[in-house]
């Protein structure tokens, strides 16, 4: 088999800029879904650190860096993001690829906050959502996760069939939010 | 309405799927005998006050939850993780 190309999930919608802002293809990498056994939390997150340099994130909270961090994703699930996953966590969780089941974008700037305060019916402004916090919400209709990857930076994810809804929203926000500026 | 998930916090009603009475949590046992699994299957109470309701935090952490909350006042007395309860029953 010749090599396989791996294709955005936008197409050549991304990168966008309105105004202080910027939506682009986060290219985050690999993911993998890390759902710890029956009592095996402590030694999943024992193994995470071991081969990876993060503990197990707590709930609504992401640990590790830029293009390797672990993100809280759910009840008693965690997103690997970036690396593939060490064989070592299959021993006390269970790993499943996501790679192509998620759309990444990272939406930068300024007027983030503002943009992302129409779409999602949490609050996400800096008092209270700081650097490595997470929440699994909607953005719009869609059931995503959004991360603060940064004072004025955040990654987020929906389903990969929603993909372009994703950019259309967000671009919709983008505009309404500069209009006002 | 808003929720408090025990994991994710106060959330808006739109992130949560109503799925009826947590008649759920008090599952007969398999022998129970006829009448106990005909109430468990079909039979509802309607009240005016009190309920205890299963809700699925579908946009959000995906847990299910017990929500304690009175329907004359609209008022959400308790929310439990589903999970939480059944383990302290067993």
């Amino acid at each position: 088999m010749g090599d396989l190309i791996a294709k955005s999930a936008f197409g050549d919608l991304l990168p966008l800029s309105e105004g202080a802002a910027t939506l682009s293809d986060a290219e985050v990498g690999h993911l993998t879904s890390i759902a710890p056994f029956q009592g095996q939390t402590t030694a999943t997150s024992q193994a995470l650190r071991a081969a990876h340099g993060m503990a197990l994130p707590a709930v609504n909270r992401a640990t590790g860096k830029a293009f390797e961090r672990a993100i809280w994703f759910g009840k008693d699930m965690a997103l690997l993001v970036g690396p593939p996953p060490n064989a070592d966590l299959a021993r006390t969780a269970a790993l499943t690829d996501q790679s192509d089941a998620w759309a990444c974008v990272t939406l930068d700037g300024p007027p983030a906050e503002d943009i992302l305060a129409r779409l999602v019916p949490v609050d996400l402004r800096a008092a209270e959502f700081k650097r490595g916090h997470t929440v699994r919400t909607q953005i719009r209709h869609m059931n995503g996760s959004i991360t603060r990857v940064g004072s004025d930076s955040f990654l987020i994810m929906v389903f990969r069939s929603m993909a372009i809804t994703l950019v259309q929203d967000i671009k919709q926000a983008m505009e309404a939010t500069a209009a006002r500026r | 309405m808003r929720l408090t998930c025990p994991l994710c916090g106060a959330r808006d009603r739109r992130e949560f799927y109503y799925q009826g009475d947590a008649v759920a949590m008090t599952r007969p046992a398999p022998d129970a005998g006829a009448d106990a699994w005909d109430d468990y299957v079909h039979l509802r109470d309607n009240p005016a006050g009190q309920t205890r309701d299963l809700w699925h935090h579908e946009g959000g952490c995906g847990a299910w939850v017990v929500v304690t909350r009175n329907t004359v006042t609209h008022e959400v007395l308790s929310v439990t993780l589903a999970e939480t309860e059944a383990r302290a029953a067993r």
